[in-house]
C-alpha cells in the first residue's frame, strides 16, 4: 500500500510543538524508518499515522489514495508493534496473535489456519500454547510481530521494536527483524533513535530532528552525502575539525588541511575511519587514550584540532597514549556542509 | 538468659490468643449446651441451632439476598467507574475517588440518618428491602472501587487498550476482552469484601430495618435483647460459619490482588 502524508502537523494542548508540518510518501512494499533523538517527533509522527494521536487542522493521511484522516485507529488497518509489546496477559501466545483476526469475524477453522502460519514464520511453535508471562523478551518481541501482522494490516508500525532487548539479543533480532518484514511484504514503518538499526533494516531513512524531516534518503545516500552537519553527526559519527578556514585551506591546532573546495562560511566534518596515521601527513595530534576493539583500536587524539578527534586505526599494534604522531585525510573523505544554526 | 527473650514473647502471645479464643468458645459452647446454667454436665445439644433456625432463617435469606444483590450493583457501577477513573488521572479522578470513599469515613448511623431524612416519606421504598441496598451499596462501593482501581493502576492499561485498539477493537470489545480480565483479581477481591461487609453491616442497617426486615447481624441484636442466651449463643455460631469462610476468602483474594498490582 502506498502512504502519503501531507502537512501534518502536531501542537500539544501546552502549546509544545511536537512535529512541523511534514509530507512524506512511502511506496508499496517499502521499509522506512524514522530516525532521530528522542522529542524528535518520531514517535508523535507514528501515533499520527497509526490514528493514535490527532494532527492539527490541514493534515491529510492518505492509504492507497484514501482519506484516514478522520478515521478511529480501530477502522484503520493498521498493524502496532509497541515498545513494551503490549502484548495481552490474560491471553496465551496463540490467543494474541488470532485477537486481530476474530475482530476481523473470521471463521474458527480460517483464524486457526491464519495463526498456524504466522506461527510458523516467525518460529513460534514451541511458544504457541503457553501464557505471555512464559516467556523471553527476545520471544515476546517475535508475537508482538506475529500478533500485528497476523490480520495482514495495510501498514506496519514499529515503534522502538527493540529498545526493550539488552544489547547482543537486539543486534540479533535486528537482522531477523529485517528478513521477517521483506518476508511478509508489508509496508512498514518504523521508529527508532539507533542509527545502525535504522540503517540495518530500512530501505530508506528519514533522520528527523526538532519536529522535522531534516533529510530522507537510502542509507548509503544519507551517509556519503550528508545534507548537514547534524546528520552527518548522527549518521556515521562525523566530528567536526574546529578551526579557521580561508579559501581552500583549514588552519588547525595541529597544522594545516587542503580542502578540495573553497569553504567559507561552511563546517568540515570528518569521520574516524578516514583519519589514517601517517608519518608525513600535515596534521600533529598527541594521543590520550588508546582502546582495543578487537577488529581495531580507537583512538582518543588531541591537539589536532579542538578538543579530541577520535580515529579509528587497523593493525597490529597501536601507538600509547602520550606518544605524538602525525595524521592525513584524504581531501574527499571531508565533508564540507554549511554551518547551522546552533540549536 | 536466651530462654527467657524467647519464651516471653511465647508467653506474651498465648494470653493474646486466650483472650481473644476463650470468649468464643465460651460462647459456642453455651449455643451447643442444654442448660447453660447448669454448665456442660448438662449435656451438648443441636436444638439450639434448630430453635435460630425456624425463627431467624428469614434474616439469614434476607442477607444472602441483600449481600448478592449489593455485589452485582457494585459490580455495575464500581467496575467501569474504576475504569473511568484509571483512564483519567488527574486531580478531578482523585477528588471523586475521595468522594466515592467518603461513606468510610461517615459514621454508618450517620448515613443512615441522612437516607432517612431524603426518603423516609417514601412509603413503599422505605419499607422495602432495596432501601437497605441502597444503605449497603452506599457503603461496600468504595471497597469495590478501590480494589479494582489499585490493580488497573497497575497494569498499564493505556497501551494495553491501543494494542487491542490496532487490532480492530471497539471500546466496548477493549473493555471485554482487555480491562475486565486483567482487572479480576482486583474485581475477586472487591467482591469477597463486598459480601462479607454486606452480611456483616449492623450500624446503618439497624436504623433503616423494619419489623419485618431484620438482616443477620439485626436479628443477632434481637436474639441478645429477646431470647435466652443459649439461643443467642446458637445464632453467633451460625453467623460465625457463615461469615468466617467468606473472611478467610477475602484475605486470600486481597493478598492476591495486591501481589499483581506490585
Amino acid at each position: 500500500m502506498t502512504l502519503r502524508l501531507s502537512n501534518i502537523a502536531k501542537t500539544f494542548p501546552d502549546g509544545t510543538r511536537a512535529l512541523l508540518p511534514t509530507d512524506l510518501e512511502i511506496s508499496q512494499g517499502e521499509i522506512v524508518s524514522l530516525l532521530g533523538p528522542s522529542g524528535c517527533g518520531k514517535s508523535t509522527l507514528l501515533r499520527i499515522i497509526a490514528g493514535l494521536e490527532t494532527p492539527d487542522t490541514g493534515a491529510r493521511v492518505m492509504f492507497e489514495g484514501e482519506d484516514v484522516t478522520r478515521q478511529s485507529v480501530e477502522t484503520r488497518r493498521i498493524g502496532m508493534v509497541f515498545q513494551s509489546y503490549a502484548l495481552f496477559p490474560n491471553m496465551s501466545v496463540r490467543g494474541n496473535i488470532g485477537y486481530g483476526l476474530k475482530m476481523q469475524k473470521l471463521g474458527r477453522a480460517e483464524i486457526d489456519a491464519r495463526v498456524n502460519e504466522v506461527i510458523a514464520l516467525c518460529r513460534l511453535d514451541a511458544q504457541a500454547d503457553r501464557a505471555i508471562t512464559a516467556l523471553s523478551g527476545g520471544q515476546r518481541q517475535r508475537v508482538a510481530l506475529a500478533r500485528a501482522v497476523a490480520p495482514r494490516p495495510r501498514v506496519l508500525l514499529l515503534d522502538e521494536p527493540l529498545s526493550a532487548l539488552d544489547a547482543a539479543l537486539r543486534a540479533e533480532l535486528r537482522d531477523e527483524l529485517a528478513l521477517l518484514l521483506r518476508q511478509f511484504g508489508i509496508t512498514a514503518i518504523f521508529v527508532t533513535h539507533d542509527q545502525t538499526e535504522a540503517m540495518a533494516i530500512a530501505d530508506r531513512v528519514a533522520v528527523m530532528r526538532q519536529g522535522e524531516v531534516a533529510q530522507i534518503g537510502t542509507p548509503e545516500a544519507l551517509y556519503r552525502n550528508p545534507a548537514t552537519g547534524f546528520i552527518a553527526r548522527f549518521i556515521g559519527d562525523a566530528m567536526p575539525l574546529e578551526g579557521r578556514i580561508e579559501a581552500d585551506r583549514l588552519y588547525l591546532p595541529g597544522g594545516v588541511l587542503d580542502l578540495p573546495k573553497s569553504a567559507e562560511g561552511h563546517e568540515v566534518l570528518v569521520r574516524p575511519e578516514d583519519i589514517r596515521l601517517d608519518p608525513d601527513g600535515p596534521l600533529a595530534a598527541r594521543v590520550e587514550a588508546v582502546t582495543f576493539l578487537g577488529t581495531h583500536y580507537r583512538l582518543a587524539l588531541a591537539d589536532a584540532s579542538q578538543g579530541v578527534i577520535f580515529a579509528l586505526h587497523t593493525g597490529l599494534s597501536a601507538p600509547r597514549p602520550g606518544d605524538d604522531l602525525r595524521l592525513s585525510i584524504a581531501p574527499e573523505a571531508l565533508l564540507i556542509l554549511p554551518r547551522e544554526r546552533t540549536a | 538468659m536466651k530462654s527467657v527473650t524467647r519464651t516471653l514473647p511465647l508467653i506474651v502471645t498465648l494470653l493474646a490468643c486466650a483472650f481473644l479464643l476463650i470468649p468464643i468458645i465460651q460462647s459456642v459452647l453455651a449455643g451447643l449446651t442444654v442448660n447453660y446454667f447448669r454448665g456442660l454436665s448438662s449435656g451438648l445439644t443441636l436444638k439450639w441451632i434448630g430453635e435460630v433456625w425456624t425463627l431467624y432463617s428469614g434474616s439469614i435469606f434476607l442477607s444472602i439476598r441483600l449481600a448478592l444483590a449489593c455485589l452485582i450493583v457494585t459490580l455495575i457501577l464500581g467496575v467501569p467507574a474504576a475504569y473511568a477513573l484509571a483512564r483519567n488521572p488527574g486531580r478531578a479522578s482523585r477528588v471523586l475517588e475521595e468522594f466515592i470513599s467518603l461513606p468510610l469515613a461517615v459514621p454508618g448511623l450517620a448515613l443512615a440518618l441522612a437516607l432517612l431524612q431524603l426518603y423516609g416519606s417514601y412509603k413503599g421504598f422505605r419499607t422495602s428491602w432495596s432501601f437497605i441496598l441502597v444503605g449497603h451499596v452506599l457503603y461496600t462501593m468504595p471497597f469495590m472501587v478501590r480494589s479494582v482501581l489499585s490493580v488497573l493502576a497497575a497494569i498499564d492499561l493505556k497501551t494495553l487498550e491501543e494494542g487491542a485498539a490496532s487490532l480492530g477493537a471497539g471500546p466496548a470489545r477493549r473493555f471485554i476482552d482487555i480491562v475486565v480480565p486483567n482487572a479480576l483479581p482486583g474485581i475477586l477481591a472487591g467482591a469477597l469484601t463486598v459480601v462479607t461487609l454486606s452480611i456483616g453491616e449492623f450500624n446503618l442497617t439497624w436504623m433503616l430495618h423494619t419489623p419485618y426486615l431484620k438482616t443477620l447481624p439485626v436479628g443477632l441484636a434481637d436474639s441478645y435483647a429477646s431470647m435466652r442466651l443459649e439461643i443467642a449463643s446458637a445464632y453467633t455460631l451460625v453467623f460465625f460459619v457463615m461469615i468466617v469462610p467468606l473472611l478467610m476468602a477475602m484475605q486470600w483474594a486481597s493478598a492476591r490482588a495486591q501481589r499483581i498490582a506490585r
